[in-house]
């Protein structure tokens, strides 16, 4: 178990980057403390795998340090990290039964066998495959096969960590939830920390006690999620994730006011900085409706089961609301409140608002 | 109740007609020739099981038989291992791969009498630039043409340019199957470099090796062109196969029976050592 944090860290897949667009992944400074559970949440090519590849030790950055509890472990690889990977396809060596697979990590660091034997076993419990330690490995089901790639990480005890990368990709959707709350338990058990990755918001924010979001080889934001929720620090976090995102609308910015469409809006607090492009964002669980506010024109309606999400235009801006009790009618006129605490201005991208004192 | 036909069969008619026209028919004229006995004049007398007794307890066929045996033991067990480890140390990706690739094809490319005569010029003493290299400037007293051991290791080391590229591309295409992953967690697993190919690479090569063994074992069983052209199964018949014995039986002497059951035995020794090779090779697999 330990601490892991990573400082400076840059790579480039290129032997010489040129300038900031050479590098998948751009100054990264992140600590994980001991025994957390985090995701690294984002889309496809934002760098996360490539991050993951970094502190297990498959690449070696361009530049910068990984540090497990202070010791430098840049020039390690992977076998002397103590490091366990659950990849996106299960890893299962073929020739071997259930059993030998889990010993395998054991025996090629020469653990003595009733050693081997007792760990198995704890491991095979765990995940309860103990009944399959006998079979061949190459006829399980994928869901079993990945719960056994696991297995071979968390059966050293000297795991510094776990990762994972998308591992419920080739899950069938009515196993996932059984095996995330699988994963979820042995996190508890064997208090390892453990990092997720994955594209998925509901696997990042139902495992994770902190997630970190990725574009484009930075992190926007650390946090928990409601942190992630309730105050993105990016418009990219505020977007990605939600369902409908938050609204993104273009604005100029007035002191602790906004001008969005020719309607003033209150914010959170007073805007800092000046220049770059301005924008309001405000989720739409936040927007209301009333007698009284921003005159909207309602375009569609959707029922999607526990609310409903109302779009309507507002000039030339496109706005979705949330509402859980009766809607308003496609084509009428609406009121649209902006609820001030949650409603922020961001500067080309990040967050310019500040929070006001409560 | 159930109704059926038979029409079916007549589906089937076609493959069977073109199958019979050229396989099952002239197969069985052997077969015919095999229990008979001929004088010309398409006269024949029915031999029985005769000319299969007088085969099998001839010396001839025997030594034939036994070099037959020793020449594709003596591939496979050079060209099968040769196969995977230059497999395993071709270049994966990048400018080289299809460098490699081409140039591993090249050997097989050329038809077998082009070998035979390619490997005859370049091997004969005095003339060829090996024969010429070996007995002139190494001073190795070395003649495919004279000494049998000479010949022996000169249709071999032929056998093995020619042919060990079948056994490297299809490996090869075996290993180019295994995703990254699976390298990455041998790695963090800590796996030594054996452990690898033992438990990783050697599996995952195993369904293309065995059609690499099984196309080797059938090739070199039945080879027949580039010895032919490169010694004519001498010096004396110590490189006479049995696909050389055979011809020199079947159209040298032109006895039509005995070649005949010859033929048949032969076929069945192939077939035979075949389906044990596939059985063992596949077993594992049943589970």
């Amino acid at each position: 178990m330990a601490q892991i944090k990573l400082s400076n860290l840059k790579h480039s897949y290129m032997p010489s980057p040129q300038g900031p667009q050479d590098y998948a992944l751009k100054e990264i400074d992140v600590t994980w403390r001991d025994g957390g559970a985090y995701a690294l949440l984002g889309p496809s090519g934002c760098g996360k795998s490539t991050l993951l590849n970094i502190i297990s030790g498959l690449l070696t950055p361009s530049e910068g340090q990984i540090l497990f509890d202070d010791r430098d472990v840049t020039a390690l690889p992977p076998d002397q990290r103590n490091i366990a990977q659950v990849f996106q396809f299960p890893v299962i060596y073929d020739t071997m039964t259930v059993g030998e697979n889990l010993a395998f990590p054991l025996k090629n660091r020469g653990v003595d066998p009733a050693t081997i034997k007792r760990r198995v076993d704890e491991i095979a419990e765990m995940l309860d495959v103990t009944d399959m330690l006998n079979t061949r490995a190459s006829g399980l089901s994928p869901d079993n096969k990945q719960k056994i790639s696991m297995g071979r990480g968390l059966v050293r005890d000297d795991v510094n960590a776990v990762m994972f990368d998308e591992p419920l990709t080739v899950i069938d959707p009515h196993l996932k939830w059984k095996l995330r709350s699988k994963l979820k338990e042995l996190h508890q058990r064997v208090q390892a920390t453990m990092i997720y990755v994955t594209h998925d918001q509901t696997e990042a924010l139902t495992f994770a006690d902190e997630v970190v979001v990725m574009q484009e080889g930075e992190v926007v934001q650390i946090g928990t999620p409601v942190e992630l929720f309730e105050r993105p620090q990016h418009t990219f976090v505020g977007h990605f994730i939600g369902s409908p995102g938050m609204n993104v609308l273009p604005c100029e910015a007035r002191g602790d006011r906004a001008l969005f469409e020719g309607h003033e809006v209150v914010l959170e607090g007073p805007v800092s900085g000046s220049g770059g492009r301005t924008d309001l964002g405000i989720r739409p669980e936040y927007v209301g409706f009333g007698p009284e506010g921003i005159p909207a024109h309602v375009t569609k309606v959707a029922d999607i089961g526990r609310h409903f999400v109302v779009s309507a235009m507002v000039g030339a801006s496109p706005v979705k609301a949330v509402t859980e009790h009766a809607p308003p009618e496609p084509g009428s006129q609406v009121f649209l409140q902006f609820k001030p605490e949650q409603t922020r201005v961001y500067r080309d991208g990040w967050i310019a608002t500040e929070e006001r004192a409560r | 109740m159930r109704t059926e036909n038979q029409k079916a069969w007549f589906f089937v008619l076609p493959v069977l007609a073109l199958v019979a026209f050229n396989a099952l028919v002239p197969m069985m004229t052997v077969v015919n020739y095999s229990v008979q006995e001929t004088f010309g004049n398409n006269q024949f007398f029915w031999e029985g099981l005769g000319w299969f007794e007088q085969i099998l307890r001839s010396d001839r066929f025997q030594a034939a038989l036994g070099r037959q045996f020793l020449f594709t033991t003596l591939i496979l067990m050079i060209e099968v291992p040769l196969g995977i480890i230059v497999a395993l140390s071709m270049p994966r990706k990048g400018f080289w791969v299809p460098v490699c690739l081409v140039l591993m094809a090249l050997p097989m490319l050329i038809p077998w009498n082009v070998v035979g005569s390619m490997w005859n010029i370049f091997t004969l003493p005095k003339i060829g630039l090996l024969g010429y290299f070996l007995n002139d400037v190494l001073g190795i007293n070395y003649d495919m043409t004279q000494q049998p051991l000479s010949a022996w290791i000169t249709i071999v080391v032929m056998d093995v340019w020619h042919w060990t590229s079948l056994v490297v591309l299809l490996c090869y295409a075996g290993l180019v199957s295994i995703p990254d992953a699976y390298y990455q967690a041998a790695k963090i697993d800590g796996a030594s470099p054996w452990s690898v190919f033992r438990y990783i690479q050697l599996p995952k090569m195993k369904t293309v090796l065995t059609i690499a063994v099984l196309l080797r074992f059938m090739d070199s069983f039945n080879i027949y062109t580039e010895p032919f052209v490169l010694t004519g199964g001498g010096p004396g018949n110590s490189t006479t196969l049995l696909s050389i014995d055979l011809m020199k039986i079947a159209l040298g002497q032109f006895d039509l029976g005995p070649a005949a059951a010859m033929s048949l035995i032969y076929f069945a020794i192939t077939l035979l050592v075949s389906w044990v090779f596939y059985t063992l090779m596949t077993k594992d697999d049943a589970q």
